[in-house]
């Protein structure tokens, strides 16, 4: 019978395996970027996957959470008489926190799950194991593109996020609460810095490989069977969607 | 084809050698255990070269794990894997798949991309691995729709299709590489007899018109000792028999024949 010592130790060392073949796979995969043939073709469908398909979402995620923000923040700066400060209010949380992190959970929602099962029916229909037989290396076919997609895609829609939050943070406060569409615009250029900007794309980018990351390793592993896929699938949103806030805490403490 | 007694030494392999030539592919004392359990264990066989080599057994009995050591998806815990007296299992990723190139596979499911067309199932190592022009691709693609006999499907997507038509699909595709080696697994499980027996003509055909070296693990007992040169027989991760069809056929040793002739009596018990 194992010791609990004994158990911890294979817990860890299980672990450590385990980050040492999603590493390698990351690393792997993220090579066969630059090994020929190029098919940018792949790239672009995967971008307009992640990012195009995704934009109603976004677009309405951010506009409600934009709306919400101008809402709580007028409602508070109020009983300070501060609600010329709602625009920088909406604008810092948007670009710092908001637009990388809901963007992020919401491209796993959509995107991300649709990756691991993509993948995972091909792994389960043994049309993985296929390509490597016809000297086809999978994860230059399937992995790759999706990777550098969600790369290139997650910071762009990231982008777009902030920019719908604020105009709909605009809307209600400044259309609905009566705050001055001046101060609104104004304080906002006088408190967001290029850092907070950089910071919050450097947030959007580390998600984007992260989603990535996780939701096709998660798909190219999946075994047995349908059942397989829906335990892949479900895995790799909670733990990516987990990730995401857990390495925004981390970012947030580095970047500030 | 040499036929094998497990933990033989290697070293007799050339006195035991198939007098038609050097095979193509040679197992050396090939030896895979599987979450503590033993797979293979000392094989040692010859798949001769431009023949039509079939392995049988019973169900876990490692037929298929042989075929996915001699293509590379799989390697041993001992032994050799040999392709033209090179050991694959040496090969580096990038020479493996320069093996590869001379290889076609066709799986028991067919392996096929449901979101792409007949067509460009077909041709999809060859869009993957060539330069080749999309007019020359159409041109042999359609010749080997032809050839499997679905003629005008290009256009059809999998879900579309029978499961005999899936694995003649798989059959083309296999064979779009202009291979040296193709190798079946279990082309023809779980379909008709009359499909069956149609994808295995299809089969001897193809060799007829390029005699390639084909290497199929089968459950058609007996009707796929129609259609192969040479016959391997597996038990228990060990080879029982292997050598000419005719040969094996003739075996006395009770388990060969208790599977050749599917009796409940004999020294296999499953009940």
């Amino acid at each position: 019978m194992m010791s609990v010592f004994e158990r911890i130790g294979a817990r860890a060392l299980r672990g450590i395996d385990l980050l040492g073949k999603t590493g390698l796979f990351l690393v792997e995969s993220a090579a066969q970027c630059f090994v020929r043939p190029y098919r940018p073709r792949r790239i672009v469908e995967q971008i307009h996957f992640v990012g195009v398909k995704s934009l109603f979402v976004i677009i309405l995620t951010a506009s409600f959470t934009g709306m919400v923000l101008a809402m709580q923040g007028v409602h508070t700066l109020k009983k300070f008489g501060s609600e010329g400060l709602l625009g920088s209010v909406v604008a810092l949380s948007l670009i710092r926190e908001l637009g990388p992190v809901l963007t992020a959970l919401m491209v796993i929602g959509r995107a991300g799950s649709a990756m691991t099962a993509e993948i995972g029916i091909l792994r389960i229909g043994g049309v993985i194991m296929a390509l490597d037989a016809m000297a086809i290396e999978p994860r230059k076919f399937l992995v790759s593109p999706r990777l550098v997609g969600a790369v290139v895609a997650i910071p762009l829609l990231t982008v777009i996020f902030i920019v719908v939050g604020i105009l709909g943070g605009w809307l209600v406060g400044v259309g609905l609460l009566g705050v001055n569409s001046g101060d609104y615009f104004g304080r906002m250029d006088q408190s967001v810095e290029f850092a907070d900007i950089a910071g919050g794309l450097w947030k959007s980018l580390a998600f984007a490989v992260l989603i990535g990351w996780v939701c096709t390793w998660k798909g190219y592993n999946t075994q047995r069977g349908a059942q397989g896929v829906g335990h892949a699938t479900t895995t790799a949103v909670v733990v990516s969607s987990v990730l995401v806030l857990v390495g925004d805490y981390i970012l947030t403490s580095i970047l500030l | 084809m040499t036929a094998t007694v497990p933990g033989s030494n290697p070293s007799h392999l050339q006195a035991l050698m198939d007098p038609e030539g050097p095979p193509a592919i040679r197992l050396v004392g090939v030896e895979t255990a599987l979450l503590g359990r033993r797979i293979l264990d000392g094989v040692t066989l010859d798949i001769p070269a431009g023949r039509i080599t079939v392995i049988i057994g019973l169900s876990g009995a490692g037929k298929s794990v042989i075929l996915r050591h001699m293509i590379g998806l799989t390697r041993p815990d001992r032994g050799e894997v040999l392709v033209d007296g090179v050991d694959i299992n040496l090969l580096s990723r990038k020479g493996l798949y320069a093996l590869r190139d001379r290889f076609g596979v066709m799986f028991q499911t067919g392996a096929l991309f449901d979101s792409m067309t007949v067509f460009d199932n077909v041709a999809f190592p060859l869009r993957e691995k060539t330069e080749q022009g999309e007019e020359k691709i159409r041109g042999k693609v359609e010749h080997l729709l032809g050839l499997v006999g679905l003629p005008g499907t290009g256009g059809k997507y999998p879900d579309e299709l029978s499961g005999g038509m899936v694995r003649r699909v798989a059959l083309a595709r296999a064979m779009v590489m202009d291979p040296e080696i193709i190798f079946f697994d279990e082309p023809t499980t779980g379909l008709d007899p009359i499909i069956r027996n149609s994808i295995l003509k299809l089969v001897c055909d193809t060799w007829r018109e390029q005699p390639f070296t084909m290497v199929m693990v089968s459950h058609d007992i007996p009707e796929v000792f129609n259609w192969c040169h040479h016959l391997v027989v597996v038990r228990a991760g060990k080879i029982a028999a292997a050598g000419p069809t005719a040969s094996v056929l003739a075996s006395e040793d009770p388990f060969v024949q208790q599977l050749l002739t599917g009796d409940s009596a004999g020294p296999i018990r499953l009940l």
